[in-house]
């Protein structure tokens, strides 16, 4: 691969509560190039959110990276100023969130805030910063520009709003698209719609999107590689086409098996024992570990790095041959 | 049925049965905060001087000591005294019952009369609502200390007319905020389970609405009061409070005014007691208000 | 042949006045559920069915139509007897969190549950307490813990078991996973299905998400903008749906798929839902349906019997 967009080695992050630490990320390494759409799965408490969020700078307060990097075009994004990362955000990352309403400023005019993302980051003047938005406002989709321009967020509906943001985050033509979770709180069909959308825009303007979701539909079905984590750690990592021939993290295994797909009324479906533990101290051993059916001591005592297991593919586990060799 | 069982893991911490919980919660969440705790310690401090002040006063606030006009801190008087010879410590021990009556009335009072018209505002809806609540806009924007005085005019200077005179005006913020608490559960999943359950208005009232809403009334009640503190010692100034020969904050820091060159100690004590327990109601409304509402997680 | 019909709905409608303005919530809907079988309600936003979930319970009040549960038409009990009967049906929310009292602990919440309906003693309904917590999958220890304690998993398992506690005919389970996370969703599911079984509940199970719906259901509905399209028993609706809408929706699940040639296309619908504050004329779904003639414009067509169970709301259903 050239110089990756976006590599992120060894992140740690943790967040201070009143009376402990939670351990929300435990050593994450990945990265991205050009022209590639990567999906990070997982649960809540994986730490899926937080490994991309802190990486651009979009930490809570209460948290805090205690080691790693993540290199934007080589340079490291945890490293610079303020400002310097403003820049970068917003201008060559576009970042879109959850919940659009939320993430839209209520008393401001949705075209104004398409604006403003280009003239704070010097993008064009206001003639050209208008033209702009009113071509955006187009592209997404949202009919008659010329007279939504002027209304606020609360006047559209939620798929409109995510839109919104997309073009917000799009502006500036940026060369990478994060987004956290973008349709999980839409209504199907309108996800369906979104996802349609990003493609859309992904493959015209060339860019590479990470998306952050815990749907592995919409991950399998959107993006070329896919990212499973658990326990603030990656379990395992591959091209989405290798990923489902041979699914080898035992994780990853017990997702697929647990998710009720249409036509499966009357089969048994085999869950998950147990639940996932937020990790208040330094995890000892796999994190899986005490949830897993492949699980031995060695599993407890000493954490499995993530190794290449096959080409494009890599797992963290002590036992992904079983697994695979199971699976068939 | 046995992957049910087997899936019942999770984080529950194992707990010992304590039914305080959420009482031992609250109160580590208060004591964190160190302001908290030392001006509870001085409010009850307060509480407590207010209460026994007069029967462990050195002097009898009535009468003065001619031989002992304007003497500074001394071993006989530990605050000094003023012009007419009475013992400001004495004085101002006294003071505190005086204040501490008035305010706690006056709290009490506006209270009562918010939390009346707040739940009929908020239970009721419709016209009550409205009118109720463009009568706490309008007693908003009218400074509460105008009202008061005018109502002293009417009412005169003693004690229970000046806890009506503060107490009445004050209504305003517990209605709002009541009626505020009461709309937000109202149609809130909580009640709605609690209806399908069977359950009757009144037991939805008393078992589910009234444990949520005690922490927030309690601390509006905790800042009320230093409001109300301040009140009556306004009032004192302008010599529209109690009238002398009751004591008080007000009238103190009104005589010490005028001679503050001469005999400084007039001032400072008294004011210096006031404010420390102005302060340490404050600072116990804030620990209140991190307990009962924490901000940041638990 | 007995008729164990416990639920009838018939030609219910539900009108909110929001600021003024009109909202149609439900309109003019029908179905029967018979004791022991699960129907599915599926919609979108807008769509109406927590809004039905809640007329059927009585917790709201429909402005025109018949509820008619165990034979006894809802609208016409007085306030006592329909709290009596509210231990007959009962309802699991979304969110457990916010359906809990969070002043009260868990094993106080779900006595209450009884003592509010007068089931037993103290004594006789803290053991209970402990004999649900088992049967529902948590810990003894439970019954001690705070809401916020508590993960949302195991939360709506002490909702489920608080429901339980009164011994109900029919649960109305309003989107009881889509809060939880995937490995959490397959365990509660399985859960509802083995209660079901083991006390021949009926349910009504709300969700937009259409496998979960399907798993549990013997027969669906699905609304949109408060209307039943299209109504069958599951399996004939997912083999062939009848109703323009309940294809587009079938679409839009997207599946992991087997291999990676058989990746789903991403086909998206024309047009938003629109508002059901200003629904529009005729079918609702003409403004998006790529089927629609000026008859589905003009006319709001009747549900056409397609075969034995299978209902559809389309002038072009056969």
């Amino acid at each position: 691969m050239s110089e990756p967009l976006l590599a992120i080695d060894n992140l740690h992050v943790r967040f201070s509560r009143s009376e402990d630490e939670v351990y929300a990320v435990n050593g994450v390494s990945f990265a991205i190039g050009e022209n590639e759409t990567l999906g990070i799965v997982g649960e809540s408490g994986s730490g899926k959110s937080v490994t991309l969020m802190s990486s651009i700078g979009l930490l809570r307060e209460n948290g805090k990276i205690t080691a790693g990097t993540a290199k934007f075009r080589g340079r490291d994004l945890l490293r610079l100023r303020p400002k310097q990362l403003e820049d970068i955000r917003g201008r060559d990352i576009g970042v879109i969130f959850q919940d659009p309403m939320t993430s839209l400023n209520p008393v401001m005019r949705i075209g104004d805030q398409i604006m403003e993302a280009m003239l704070t980051h010097h993008y064009a003047g206001r003639k050209e910063a208008f033209e702009r938005t009113l071509q955006l406002l187009n592209e997404m989709g949202i009919p008659d520009p010329k007279s939504r321009f002027r209304n606020y967020p609360h006047e559209f509906s939620g798929g409109m709003r995510q839109r919104i943001m997309i073009a917000i985050a799009l502006a500036c033509e940026p060369q990478l698209l994060i987004a956290d979770e973008p349709t999980t709180a839409l209504d199907v069909t309108v996800q369906m719609q979104i996802l349609a959308l990003l493609q859309e825009l992904r493959d015209r303007r060339g860019m590479s999107v990470v998306m952050v979701t815990h749907d592995f539909g919409v991950a399998t079905n959107f993006c070329d590689r896919i990212i499973v984590m658990y326990g603030g750690r990656i379990m395992e990592a591959a091209r989405t086409d290798r990923f489902l021939r041979a699914t080898a993290h035992p994780y990853s295994l017990g997702l697929k098996r647990s998710i009720i797909e249409v036509g499966h009324k009357g089969k048994p479906i085999v869950p998950i024992p147990g639940a996932a533990r937020t990790l208040t101290g330094e995890p000892v051993g796999c994190p899986f570990a005490e949830r897993c059916s492949f699980a031995t001591e060695r599993c407890s005592a000493e954490a499995p790095a993530l190794r290449a297991f096959a080409e494009d593919h890599e797992v963290a586990c002590h036992h992904a041959e079983e697994v695979v060799s199971l699976a068939r | 049925m046995a992957s049910t069982v087997a899936a019942t893991q999770g984080s529950v911490a194992v707990r010992k049965k304590n039914r305080n919980r959420p009482f031992v919660q609250g109160w580590r969440r208060f004591s964190r905060n160190r302001l908290a705790v030392a001006g509870l310690a001085w409010v009850a401090l307060f509480f407590i001087a207010g209460i026994i002040g007069p029967w462990v006063a050195p002097y009898d606030y009535r009468f003065g000591d001619f031989l002992a006009i304007n003497q500074g801190p001394s071993w006989h008087h530990i605050f000094g005294t003023d012009n007419v010879g009475h013992d400001m410590f004495s004085q101002i021990l006294f003071s505190i019952r005086s204040a501490l009556v008035v305010a706690v009335g006056a709290t009490l009072v506006s209270f009562v009369i918010g939390i009346v018209l707040g739940l009929w505002a908020g239970l009721t809806g419709g016209i009550a609502d409205a009118v109720i609540m463009r009568g706490v806009d309008f007693m908003m924007t009218l400074p509460g200390f105008l009202f008061a005085l005018i109502l002293v005019v009417l009412l005169g200077r003693g004690y229970w007319s000046l806890i009506l005179a503060i107490g009445i005006p004050g209504w305003a913020g517990y209605a709002r905020l009541i009626r505020s608490l009461v709309l937000g559960m109202r149609n809130g999943e909580m009640v709605e389970a609690a209806t399908a359950l069977g359950a009757s208005r009144a037991h939805i009232a008393r078992r589910y609405m009234l444990p949520n809403v005690i922490g927030s009334m309690a601390v509006s009640l905790a800042f009320g009061i230093p409001g109300d503190l301040a009140q009556i010692a306004g009032l004192s100034i302008f010599g529209m409070g109690l009238q002398p020969p009751i004591p008080s904050f007000g009238n103190m820091l009104a005589q010490a005014g005028d001679n503050i060159l001469g005999f400084p100690w007039l001032l400072y004590f008294p004011a210096g007691i006031f404010a420390i327990t102005l302060l340490s109601f404050l600072f116990v409304a804030d620990g209140l208000q991190e307990a009962f509402h924490p901000k940041g997680g638990r | 042949m007995p008729d164990n019909r416990l639920l009838e709905v018939e030609n219910v409608s539900k009108t909110f006045r929001v600021q003024g303005k009109k909202l149609r919530a439900v309109e003019n809907v029908s179905f029967t559920l018979e004791a022991g079988k699960t129907l599915g309600l599926v919609g979108e936003s807008g769509s109406g069915k927590s809004t039905l979930g809640r007329l059927v319970l009585r917790l709201l009040d429909a402005d025109q139509g018949r509820i008619v549960f165990g034979g006894k038409d809802l609208a016409k009990l007085k306030k006592n007897d329909l709290r009596a009967l509210r231990r007959e049906m009962q309802i699991i929310f979304q969110d457990p969190s916010a359906s809990l009292n969070p002043r009260m602990t868990v094993g106080s919440a779900i006595e209450d549950a009884m003592a509010i309906q007068r089931i037993g003693t103290k004594e006789s309904r803290r053991r209970r307490v402990s004999e649900l917590l088992e049967r529902v999958g948590l810990p003894d220890e439970v019954r001690h813990a705070y809401p916020h304690e508590l993960s949302g998993g195991q939360l709506q398992r002490v909702g489920i078991a608080r429901a339980l506690s009164l011994d109900p005919k029919l649960i109305v389970c309003d989107e009881p996973v889509s809060a939880l996370d995937v490995s959490i969703q397959v365990q509660v599911i399985q859960l509802l299905r083995d209660l079901q079984q083991e006390f021949n509940l009926t349910y009504i199970f709300i969700s937009h998400n259409l496998a979960v719906v399907e798993y549990l259901s013997d027969e669906i509905a699905v609304l949109y903008l408060g209307e039943v399209v299209e109504q069958a028993p599951a399996d004939e609706l997912f083999a062939s749906p009848k109703h323009p809408y309940t294809r587009v929706l079938l679409q839009s699940i997207l599946k992991v798929p087997d291999r990676p040639e058989k990746r789903q296309k991403l086909v998206p619908i024309q047009g938003e839902i629109p508002s059901p504050l200003d629904p529009p004329g005729g079918c609702a779904f003409h403004p998006r349906c790529p089927f629609a003639t000026d008859k589905c414009r003009a006319v709001k067509p009747e549900r056409k019997r397609v075969s034995e169970r299978h209902l559809a709301a389309c002038h072009l259903a056969e």
